[in-house]
């Protein structure tokens, strides 16, 4: 199941650039959050602080708070362990170029120390059976690598690497953007069907995804949450003028 | 009015087929010409190997240690057994130490201070003369231990590798995408693993190349060996004894008076070219053998 995250006074830095500020947010748990703004308006930092993946760059710096699950991941875990807990989706698909199907999605439990054979084909066609790639893939597994897959395969890959190794919260950031409208489809039909099991944050410039998949959307502007809202609300009728401006596409 | 266009207009007349082709045929003959010019010399090479190394060649050669001069039959088992052994010695050496060196330049140094040093220090010692690198050796190991040794042949040449080994490796890793490395850390990998396992996995195509660029070079060192190795007219393993080496006999045998001896050399030569190109196809294949379909 997922948890819920509770962020107070975010902070966050690169080198002098003063990116995120005072961010205060709760993401419930079970539920898909969408985060939108225009380029550089420091939603993807804010995902990235959300497993500590910001503080990866060696000029970021992060303070504030945030709570998954009642644990503070900045005072009381560490990066490795909170990444694990925490899975995330990049924008542009990224398999392990030199491995099989297989072994892309048993990387993560491999690479920590779990070899029975057993439990990774469970996990393996569990996983990919999630991210509806199996019948895609079944055949190929330890033959194929996963570059040798179309980009929206790679990205359901990728989602299904994240998967087995059993997240609380999944991050996405713009997981559809580098693909066809076809393969986006699929991408939203599975963030529809994993948001049961999983809490899920995805960040996205495309405002008709955001009200497809996401019950909450947050509006980030020049390192600020504007305005944070069912998607219903933010989309029909949001409470600031910056937020209006935006979805209406005055400026952005 | 449209205004007026600075692309100059399109029409048939404008397009001289016939002067194109004609300049396109030259490049492309010119671009012919240089690729023969640099292959001519290393088929005119093996050739002249062959034709002249092939009739000294049979079973003895590969089984029989030298005999005295004058006598004839004979091989060069031992300098076979001496090269392996010595040139094993220096992957063990040169190998880890390379791709230890580049792992720290590309994923750890960056472009501190300490990584600029390790870079420079890398580069100039590619540029030591062959020879030079033999008498340090033969400075530190030889001198103490009173006695040339293959342990000393393996060292030098093992050095000689770490500078290949360790810039190919730097740049392969650099290679890999930030987009892997970002994969592996979102998964909760440690960085010291995800480096040892992703990134050197991703980059390993291009280390193994320049591994074995790095080995084929030493492979026909002779100056170092000299000093070192010395060379050994009879069956030996032990590494704390002189060793025979390929590139040593021929060396002998090619500047002594006796025409049995020149044949020797020449045979010596075709078995030495031979083997740095079987081993390389080797490692080339065994290494490309675990390739998935669609992996780059």
């Amino acid at each position: 199941m997922g948890v819920g995250i509770k962020i107070s006074d975010l902070n966050a830095w690169y080198g002098t650039n003063h990116s995120l500020q005072e961010i205060q947010l709760d993401i419930p748990a079970n539920h898909a959050t969408a985060l939108i703004g225009p380029s550089g308006c420091g939603k993807s930092t804010f995902l990235r602080c959300l497993n500590r993946m910001h503080e990866t760059n060696p000029i970021a710096r992060v303070t504030g708070k945030v709570l998954i699950n009642e644990v503070d991941i900045y005072a009381e875990s560490s990066p490795v362990e909170i990444r694990r807990r925490v899975g995330m989706v990049f924008q542009r698909p990224n398999p392990f170029p030199t491995m099989s199907i297989y072994d892309n999605v048993a990387s993560g439990l491999k690479l920590n120390g779990f070899r029975s054979r057993r439990v990774l084909d469970e996990v393996v066609e569990r996983s990919l059976r999630q991210s509806a790639l199996w019948d895609e893939v079944k055949d190929d597994l330890k033959k194929k690598s996963g570059a040798s897959l179309s980009g929206g395969q790679q990205q359901r890959l990728c989602i299904a690497r994240a998967l087995a190794v059993d997240p609380e919260v999944m991050l996405m950031d713009e997981p559809a953007s580098a693909l066809d409208p076809i393969s986006t489809a699929k991408i939203e039909d599975l963030i529809f069907e994993l948001k049961s099991q999983y809490t899920i944050v995805i960040v996205t410039h495309n405002m008709q995804q955001a009200a497809r998949v996401a019950e909450n959307t947050g509006f980030f502007l020049m390192g600020k949450l504007v305005e944070f809202d069912s998607t219903h609300k933010i989309f029909t009728n949001p409470r600031d003028k910056r937020t209006e401006d935006y979805i209406t596409g005055r400026f952005g | 009015m449209a205004s007026q266009s600075l692309r100059p207009p399109l029409r048939a007349s404008n397009v001289n087929v016939f002067s194109r082709r004609i300049k396109s045929n030259i490049v492309s003959g010119l671009a012919l010409l240089a690729t023969i010019i640099v292959i001519a010399p290393l088929i005119a090479i093996l050739f002249y190997l062959l034709k002249q190394g092939i009739t000294s060649l049979n079973w003895n050669f590969f089984t029989k240690i030298p005999v005295p001069a004058g006598e004839s039959g004979g091989g060069m088992e031992n300098a076979i057994v001496g090269s392996g052994v010595v040139l094993a010695l220096a992957s063990l050496i040169g190998i880890p130490l390379g791709i230890g060196a580049g792992i720290y330049l590309a994923e750890y140094a960056g472009s501190t201070r300490m990584g600029n040093l390790v870079r420079f220090t890398a580069d100039v010692l590619n540029g030591v003369p062959s020879i030079v690198m033999g008498i340090a050796i033969y400075a530190l190991i030889v001198l103490p231990q009173k006695h040339f040794s293959a342990l000393a042949g393996g060292v030098v040449l093992g050095i000689m590798m770490v500078p290949t080994v360790t810039r190919t490796t730097e740049e392969m890793l650099r290679m890999v995408p930030h987009a892997i490395r970002e994969a592996a850390l979102g998964l909760g990998v440690p960085a010291w693993r995800s480096v040892l396992t992703i990134t050197v996995r991703t980059a390993s195509a291009g280390i193994v190349t320049g591994c074995m660029l790095a080995f084929a070079r030493v492979a026909g060192e002779t100056a170092p060996l000299l000093f070192t190795a010395f060379g050994n007219a009879f069956q030996s393993t032990s590494l704390n004894e002189p060793i025979a080496a390929l590139p040593l006999q021929i060396f002998v045998y090619a500047v002594s008076p006796y025409d049995e001896w020149h044949r020797l050399a020449w045979a010596g030569a075709l078995v030495l070219i031979v083997l740095i190109m079987a081993s390389v196809a080797l490692v080339r294949y065994v290494t490309s053998r675990g390739m998935l379909k669609g992996a780059s």
